[in-house]
């Protein structure tokens, strides 16, 4: 498969693209869900748009109804997202949630498949419990109870917790809390009983929550995959979250660096454009290498994930430690190369900070994915 | 896609049956790398079997059209070829600017005359090219040259000095650029060829700081260059006066072919592989080490899927016609970074100059000769200047 877009994904790019910078439009989204202080972070109308476009429902199976595409078509629509920062549950619900639900039985997938596709669904995905990206350490424990299973524990910076219908939850049915094995994944409903949740606005204006389980009670049924045997599942939906943030990344990125090339040769000191400065020449050249080298990455990785390659798992973690360089390059100076206007809010390259921060801590940063890729390479 | 797999099930079995054993180890040094040419000989009888192997089946220059020595591979079948061999660690069973440089440069300018007499002496191995552009004066300025060429009627008359050439005291003909308009700075140079044993050519190798003299000062002295080798083989590539054309589209290859985008050596991960050496010495690694190394691997397997990517959108016509200057750059600098690391695994033994062990300083050698990446074939600050110029089209001179 050549490393680029074939014909159906170019023209699904074109329709994201569209859809994105006119629907999803900062001013339109980001701004104004964040100054009318939305309790989501996020247009439920918006989601509605996106379900109509096919967009919620693209990993799910045609089977169930979707669109049965891959995560590099996932990609495709997460980098035009990241490119005009469009706040949206697709990430959590239609990425990471649906490719549990894959994995989980045709009863499960009746039960929240449909919501997801129309619309009218949100989930999110409840794995961490500190404030890093730690999966391998995994200390809810569901205990079995009656026909069923009752949680306790806390998770942390669950993304849009407050806003899904339905939670993945990954908890320990057996073994220690740093065992590979004895995790199962549960779709916990948001009005269990014993299910708190506190929201935290996060610096790129989403919303997370700390989740408190405090003996949640659950049908045997609420069972994503088998039980003790939740850590191949989790594996793929982490991969899959992995790769959709680091295409998102790659859209913050390349949106960043657009804007920031744009001001280069508008801005005038010293009687002349300040493109014209070899000095930031050279750096934007270089992010530009950045930057290219990231999307090539990422798309590599998606096709290894899609085609089930064993490598996929290596690529991935490359991918989401390159993204992350790169687009924190690419916003640090996108900042400082628009001088004083790069620090006022008015301006749009600090929302590209903001949320390239939020990007890079979330599923693990560019120290996590790295370390992974010395072990996974023997060493 | 069938016969795509049909393919690569056969490439696999000629490789399996024509590539030695001894072919299919990592190049080590200068002496594994076969180079052609009259003067050339072969180090064992596995590098010969192997280079008339791919000879006879035109992969020594295997996407180039069969009746100029090559295989006539599409692009998907020369990728598939290119997988097959790195997968058994294949080596090159040819290296040469031939290859590299001026074979993409006459397979786009040169007359038919030109392919069929210069391409199939390329693919056989049987004439070796030097590249004669720098000058002492004239380095990333490269346009400024001075080597000059007066018409003689059916010669030139050429006079002036080459520097940093690149092997010519071993090369058999070299491509030469030589002003032949004196008021007319781009459209003023023609793309000369001929052969370095003419009359009035004379090498000096210069001591490089890795201790080895792969490059010369080349003086000519009233060389006379024929203005045709015979039927339809001019003696310079496309028109008198107008060779800038044709130095520019052979600089593309070049920093495409040094960038190591086709992968190979200059895009693996080397992080596994320095922590086996730490533990043959009884160590290990130390802990901020490895994690440099874990950021390197990410940025090497980064880039070769950039690599990748560069490859199949150029044979689509789809990438930027000005990407191979962004993809020499971080190329390069990315493989000065690789050597830096390996030194300092390496310790105090990779600073051995001349042991057994070392097979004679290798590692410090080797190190020290990727310094000249990041200079060779265009700089990187040059690179830098084209990217920000001709992609991100920022202003200015
Ligand atoms: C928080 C904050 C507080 C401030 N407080 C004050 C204050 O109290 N009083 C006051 O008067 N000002 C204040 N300033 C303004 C500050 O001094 C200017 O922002 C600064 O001098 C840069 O000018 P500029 O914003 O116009 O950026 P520009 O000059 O337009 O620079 C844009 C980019 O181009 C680069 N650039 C410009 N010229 C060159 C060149 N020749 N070569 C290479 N690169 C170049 C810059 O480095 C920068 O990256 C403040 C700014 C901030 C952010
Ligand atoms: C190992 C090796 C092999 C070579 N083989 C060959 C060969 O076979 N044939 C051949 O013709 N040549 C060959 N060269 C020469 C090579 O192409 C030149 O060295 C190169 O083009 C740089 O020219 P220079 O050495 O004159 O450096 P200069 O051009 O003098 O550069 C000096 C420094 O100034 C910087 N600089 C120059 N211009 C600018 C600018 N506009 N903006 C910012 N920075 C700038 C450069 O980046 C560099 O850091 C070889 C060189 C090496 C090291």
């Amino acid at each position: 498969m050549p490393l680029y877009h074939d014909e159906d994904q170019a023209m699904l790019a074109d329709s994201a693209a569209q859809f994105m910078s006119e629907e999803g439009a900062i001013a339109k989204q980001l701004r104004h869900w964040r100054d009318t202080g939305c309790k989501d972070g996020f247009g439920h109308d918006l989601w509605k748009q996106f379900a109509e476009m096919g967009f919620t429902g693209i990993l799910v199976g045609e089977d169930d109804g979707g669109m049965g595409m891959g995560n590099v078509e996932a990609g495709i629509v997460l980098e035009q997202i990241g490119r005009n920062l469009t706040p949206s549950p697709f990430l959590t619900s239609s990425v990471m949630a649906a490719t549990a639900l894959n994995n989980g039985s045709a009863e499960l997938r009746g039960r929240y498949v449909p919501g997801l596709l129309s619309g009218d669904s949100v989930f999110a995905v409840a794995i961490d419990e500190g404030a890093k990206h730690r999966p391998e350490q995994i200390a809810t424990k569901a205990e079995k109870s009656g026909n069923g299973f009752k949680l306790s524990g806390q998770k942390d910076f669950v993304i849009h917790g407050a806003s899904a219908d339905m939670i993945v939850v990954a908890a320990r049915t057996s073994g220690a809390d740093n065992d590979a094995d004895g995790i199962t994944l549960f779709a916990v409903p948001k009005d269990a009983t014993g299910l708190d949740q506190e929201a935290v606005k996060l610096v790129d204006s989403s919303v997370a929550t700390h989740m408190k389980l405090d003996g949640v009670e659950l049908d045997g049924d609420a069972v994503i995959g088998e039980v003790d045997g939740g850590r191949e599942v989790l594996n793929k939906v982490l991969n899959a979250g992995r790769i959709g943030a680091a295409a998102e990344g790659c859209g913050v990125a390349g949106g960043a660096m657009d804007m920031t090339v744009d001001y280069l040769k508008q801005r005038k000191q010293f009687g002349k454009l300040i493109g014209e400065f070899q000095a930031l020449q050279h750096r934007a050249a270089h992010l530009y290498s950045e930057v290219e080298i990231a999307r090539a990455v990422t798309i590599k990785a998606g096709q290894l994930l899609d085609g089930g390659s064993e490598q996929a798992d290596l690529m991935v973690s490359v991918a989401k430690a390159k993204v992350a360089k790169a687009a924190g390059l690419a916003v640090k100076e996108g900042v400082q190369m628009h001088g004083g206007i790069g620090m006022t809010d008015e301006y749009d390259i600090g929302l590209y900070m903001k949320r390239d921060r939020a990007l890079q801590e979330f599923l693990g940063d560019a120290y996590y994915h790295a370390e992974r890729v010395a072990q996974l390479s023997g060493y | 896609m069938a016969d795509l797999d049909t393919f690569r099930e056969e490439t696999r079995a000629w490789l399996e049956a024509n590539c030695p054993a001894e072919m299919r180890q990592p190049v080590r040094d200068e002496e594994d790398v076969y180079w052609g040419g009259r003067k050339a000989t072969f180090k064992n009888d596995a590098q010969k079997a192997w280079f008339d192997a791919c000879v006879e089946k035109g992969y020594t220059v295997p996407a180039w059209p069969k009746e100029y020595g090559g295989a006539g591979l599409s692009a998907a079948e020369a990728k598939i070829l290119r997988q097959e061999m790195a997968a058994i660690n294949a080596r090159p069973p040819l290296s040469s600017f031939g290859i590299w440089m001026l074979g993409p440069a006459l397979l786009q300018f040169g007359t038919e005359g030109q392919k069929q007499r210069f391409l199939n002496e390329i693919a056989r191995g049987e004439i070796r090219w030097c590249q004669g552009y720098s000058e002492p004066g004239s380095g990333s300025d490269l346009v400024s040259m001075q080597t000059f060429g007066e018409d003689k009627g059916d010669h030139w008359q050429v006079s002036g000095q080459k520097i940093w050439t690149s092997y010519a005291d071993q090369a058999d003909w070299i491509f030469c650029l030589v002003r032949t308009d004196k008021a007319n700075k781009y459209q003023g140079i023609t793309f000369m060829l001929f052969d370095m044993e003419s009359e009035g050519v004379t090498t000096k190798p210069i001591l490089l700081i890795s201790g080895n003299s792969p490059f010369c000062e080349t003086f000519f002295d009233e060389v006379s260059v024929p203005k045709s080798y015979g039927d339809d083989c001019p003696g310079q590539v496309g028109e008198v006066n107008r060779g800038w054309d044709v130095a520019k589209y052979l600089l593309g290859h070049e920093r495409e072919m040094i960038s190591g985008a086709g992968g190979g050596g200059l895009t693996s991960a080397i992080g596994a592989a320095m922590q086996r050496h730490a533990h043959k010495d009884g160590g290990q690694l130390d802990p901020i080490l490895r994690a440099d190394l874990a950021m390197f691997d990410v940025d090497a397997l980064a880039y070769a899927a950039m690599g990748e990517k560069f490859l199949d959108e150029m044979k689509a016509g789809k990438g930027h016609p000005a990407q191979p200057n962004m993809m020499k750059y971080v190329g390069t600098e990315l493989n000065k970074r690789r050597h830096e690391l390996m030194m300092s695994a390496g310790g105090s033994r990779s600073l051995e100059w001349e042991s057994e062990e070392t097979s004679g300083g290798k590692p410090s050698r080797n190190w020290l000769r990727t310094k000249a990446n990041s200079i060779e074939g265009g700089t990187s600050e040059v690179m830098l200047n084209v990217v920000s110029k001709r992609i991100l089209d920022l202003p200015g001179a």
